[in-house]
């Protein structure tokens, strides 16, 4: 009776990564985040300024043109009003914009997951509760909450994160909730339900690893999703403080010098914002074909 | 038999599919021949390839797949050769089909007399009046009650049943020579699955339509066909009459799906059941690809089989017939 | 097996029903108010069903889609709450156990699964599918799993090196056998049996049901065998149990039933089975369609496709009541 098992020799992680190679855009915007993220992790080692040290900014270099020669190194993108490198400002600003996207997705897609497996399994009232919560908060456009919870809370990267959380699980929720939903009825939850192990064993340890591919997706493009709302808040000056300045801000500070034809102040950091959002959505829109089993060959 | 043209005369059919992890043969040295108004069960479990051979019949078999040998003599017309324009001309007006799935053929979105005058009017030129009387007649003529008020219904008003019977309406509306029916009763109730049988036999000796019936459920093949070929892996490994093979099976393989049927056994004791399981197509057993399941293997199955043909008119894949045979 | 009568029932079933309710929508429950006669749409899936199941017998559910069956099997499995009704284990109702007590009598009734694919959870690698419940409920420790999984493995034809792989590494036969361990590894004594085989191939499915008879002598197991199949039921089963939307209509043992069968379902039923020996066989097919369970029939529900019906038929329901001693039937047409 000993027949032998089928076995494909296929390593599912290979796989998965032949796939996403397949499409060769989607390998550039992968290769431009992660050196994006180098970047913002290793700042205070690579950039040639730190710009928050006043021992190091000359307030005599401001508003230097991008190649200018200061008096200590060669601002290569400029230097805004304050004498500080943009290039270096650049990097310490994706610190704080990365950071706070990242920290903001995880809290909210592990809050909203949760919520959204809870609707889905028990059902009834649970349902019913969450999930009208979460239609209400959809209803609203996102911005608007963030700037009403915001400027409730007052100022600092915390409060930041919290306003974005609350703006977001509701994605979450609702995906995954879809998800479960199908998963729930499946013959193995059934089955799980009939061997008496635990509610919570259930959700967590059978139900949530088979809902996760679809969350992977919209957490990564709700990554490039917080990132633009939260330079937004900033460059309405009700984001991150100033000692923190993350993309957004950067680029409000240079705005008045827009019209005055020192464009590079708000045009770099502008750059660099676009560029990390672009390469999230390319990594995002590659995952999505990857991870939806109904457009395998 | 009257010396007349067989509707369908498959021969030496071979159909390949050309993956990443190299080139598969789904169907290998298979023939048969369907003679007019002949009911023909093709029958094997899943991986035999039995579904591949229809596929490939009605020019269906899609990339990576081809059909890369054989012939199909459809009427003596060869349809290898055909091309797709050809095709489309052929599949349903002198060839149609049926699928387990009956949406396969349905379009969800529009009514059912839409879609079967459509399907009289792709074909030959007459009035839409014409088309329809023609599309109720078809569906009276699979027992559908009321097919006036029927017609005028969306595919998703129907129950499974009903639907496969107006998927057998739609295959029977250009009175085709040949049916290619792909498990059409698998999914549906036992009692749904009598009326189809029932309606599919009436229609085949009324018309003179011959049928090629697809199927893993030997008991139906046993009621139902004429002629019987048995598949696995790829191949054809017994074909002929029904109820030569049935009552006296000389493949080991049919001989151990016949065993495996339960009601042929005694109550409570152990099936007769064939070892281990279906090879994968990727990698077959050299030699005969039954050989490691089989009772009587021995060192001569390590080379391939050919068919030898018994007295009885039956085509047999295996060494132990070949064997018999030489010592008459 | 002869002296069944003298054994208790392990399970008994007394008139359980189940319902399913959609409720209306916000739209629907306005209309309501404004006095439309919308209604909430109600299945009575399972209808005041009563059996049982003595010990070491295998009692088969037969019936078409629609019948109730599978719902009446995760009723009895623990895995939905019947609407009304009793189940009772050795005499004891399952809904009136709390705790530990409702804990081992759910152990005791396994249920195996129709889809092999489903009903594996697909991240999860064969030592955990199968060894996740012995080893939560402390029927086996960390240590002794192996060994214990072993064991089950072995039993249930699969080879115990296969522990560390996934469900897609197997065949449509293996991943049942798969199912079958992780039911037999917290060690129950009555099985319920969701169209087991109805998914697997003609070889694989002898296989299967080999496995189940020789499961049944070595561990004295009991089965509830549900399958729309009635040539594996002749098989497996001692006594048969058929149903038609929701109720009972039939029930009697084995050879009796295809002997005598009594109700006019029962005997269509049986003449349409397709059989090997039933070579180009006339297909007489009753008349009709199963009716919707949302809207079934008065009275008999079988009795618009009943070529005998009356008009009691369409009026009253009939009772189960003895044709024969252990036959039961519900037809009128038995009182003359």
């Amino acid at each position: 009776m000993a027949a032998a098992v089928q076995d494909d020799g296929i390593n599912p992680w290979r796989t998965f990564a032949s796939d996403f190679a397949e499409k060769k855009l989607a390998v550039l915007g992968l290769i431009v985040f992660v050196a994006l993220i180098a970047a913002a992790i290793f700042a205070p080692w690579i950039t040639p300024q730190n710009p928050y040290d006043l021992n190091q900014i000359d307030f005599l270099d401001g508003r230097l043109e991008p190649g200018s020669v200061g008096s200590q190194i060669t601002y290569w993108l400029g230097t805004d009003d304050q004498g500080r490198d943009l290039l270096s400002g650049i990097f310490y600003g994706l610190r704080t914009s990365l950071a706070v996207g990242a920290a903001s997705t995880l809290i909210a897609l592990v809050l909203g997951g949760a919520l959204g497996l809870f609707a889905a399994y028990f059902g009834g009232r649970v349902d019913t509760l969450i999930m009208r919560i979460a239609d209400l908060q959809l209803s609203f456009p996102a911005i608007l909450i963030a700037l009403i919870l915001v400027s409730a809370l007052g100022q600092g990267v915390d409060k930041v994160i919290i306003s974005l959380v609350a703006v977001q699980w509701a994605y979450y929720a609702r995906t995954i909730r879809g998800t479960a939903l199908v998963e729930r009825r499946k013959e193995y939850v059934e089955a799980a339900t009939c061997l008496a192990i635990s509610h919570r064993r259930i959700v967590f340890k059978h139900l949530m690893p088979n809902c996760t591919p679809p969350l992977i997706v919209v957490g990564t493009v709700q990554v490039a999703h917080a990132i633009s709302l939260e330079a937004t808040l900033s460059f309405l000056g009700i984001g991150v403080p100033i000692t923190e300045p993350s993309l957004g801000l950067l680029i409000k500070n240079g705005f008045d010098y827009m019209l005055s034809g020192d464009y590079w102040v708000s045009f770099y950091p502008g750059l660099a914002l676009l560029i990390t959002i672009v390469s999230i959505n390319l990594v995002g829109d590659q995952l999505r074909d990857v991870l939806n089993p109904r457009l395998k060959k | 038999m009257t010396q007349t043209v067989p509707t369908l005369q498959v021969e030496n059919l071979q159909t390949q599919f050309f993956t990443k992890a190299g080139a598969v043969t789904a169907v290998n040295d298979v023939s048969f021949t369907v003679n007019r108004g002949e009911v023909l069960g093709l029958v094997g479990e899943s991986g035999s390839g039995k579904s591949v051979t229809g596929f490939s019949i009605l020019g269906l078999v899609d990339q990576p797949g081809r059909v890369t040998g054989g012939k199909i003599l459809f009427k003596g017309e060869d349809l290898t050769q055909y091309t797709e324009k050809q095709y489309k001309q052929l599949r349903g007006s002198r060839i149609s089909m049926v699928f387990q799935d009956p949406m396969m053929t349905l379009n969800p979105v529009l009514r059912i007399d839409t879609q079967m005058v459509e399907a009289i009017r792709a074909h030959e030129n007459v009035s839409k009046a014409e088309a329809l009387q023609r599309a109720r007649d078809a569906l009276g003529q699979v027992g559908i009650p009321s097919p006036e008020e029927r017609l005028k219904s969306y595919p998703h008003q129907f129950s499974g049943g009903m639907r496969q019977r107006v998927a057998f309406a739609i295959a029977l509306l250009n009175k085709p020579d040949l049916i290619i029916a792909d498990e059409p009763t698998t999914a549906l109730d036992v009692t749904i699955q009598a009326q189809i049988l029932y309606e599919t036999q009436k229609l085949c000796r009324e018309t003179g339509t011959s049928l090629v019936w697809i199927t893993h459920d030997l008991t139906v093949v046993a009621g139902l066909a004429d002629t019987v070929c048995v598949m696995y892996a790829g191949k054809v490994v017994e074909s002929g009459k029904v109820d030569d093979v049935l009552d006296n099976p000389k493949h080991p393989y049919t001989e151990g799906l016949i065993g495996s049927v339960p009601s042929r056994n005694k109550r409570g004791q152990p099936l007769t059941q064939i070892p281990g399981m279906t090879p994968s197509l990727f990698n077959l057993p050299k030699g005969c690809s039954f050989r490691e399941r089989c009772q009587y293997a021995s060192d001569a199955c390590q080379q391939a089989p050919s068919i030898s043909k018994c007295e009885d008119g039956r085509l047999v894949r295996c060494h132990r017939v070949e064997e018999a045979l030489s010592h008459v | 097996m002869s002296n069944q009568e003298q054994n208790s029932p392990v399970l008994e079933i007394r008139s359980l029903s189940k319902k399913f309710v959609k409720p209306l929508d916000f739209a629907g429950k306005i209309a309501q108010k404004l006095g439309s006669n919308i209604r909430e749409e109600v299945v009575h899936a399972v209808d005041g069903v009563s059996l049982h199941v003595n010990k070491g017998e295998v009692v088969s559910l037969v019936g078409e889609s629609g019948c109730g069956k599978s719902t009446l099997g995760r009723m009895v499995a623990g895995i939905m709450p019947p609407t009304s009704g009793e189940i009772l284990y050795k005499g004891q109702n399952i809904a009136s156990l709390t705790g530990e007590d409702a804990r081992e009598v759910a152990l005791k009734v396994q249920m195996i699964f129709q889809d092999p694919f489903a009903s594996l959870n697909p991240r999860l690698r064969v030592r955990d599918i199968i060894g996740e419940a012995p080893l939560v409920h402390k029927l086996t420790t960390a240590a002794e799993q192996d060994d214990y999984l072993d064991d089950v493995m072995l039993r249930c034809g699969l080879d115990p090196s296969y522990k560390r792989r996934y469900p897609h590494q197997f065949s449509g036969g293996q991943r049942q056998r798969l199912g079958i361990a992780r039911a037999l590894a917290v060690q129950p004594d009555f099985i319920v049996c969701d169209e087991a085989v109805a998914a697997l191939d003609v070889s694989i499915q002898a296989q299967i049901l080999n496995l189940f008879i020789k499961l049944r002598e070595d561990l004295d197991l009991t089965y509830l065998f549900i399958s729309h199949d009635l040539g594996v039921v002749e098989h497996i089963s001692d006594r048969i149990v058929i149903m038609y939307l929701g109720r009972v209509v039939e029930s009697a043992p084995t050879e009796e039933l295809f002997a005598k069968p009594n109700h006019p379902y029962t005997q269509a039923l049986l003449r349409e089975i397709p059989r090997l020996d039933a070579r180009h066989a006339d297909f007489t097919p009753i008349e009709g369609e199963i009716p919707s369970p949302l809207d079934p029939p008065q009275g008999c529900h079988f009795h618009p496709r009943c070529p005998f019906a009356t008009d009691r038929c369409r009026q009253e329901v009939p009772q189960l009541k003895s044709v024969a001693p252990g036959h039961m039937s519900a037809c009128h047409l038995n009182e003359g």
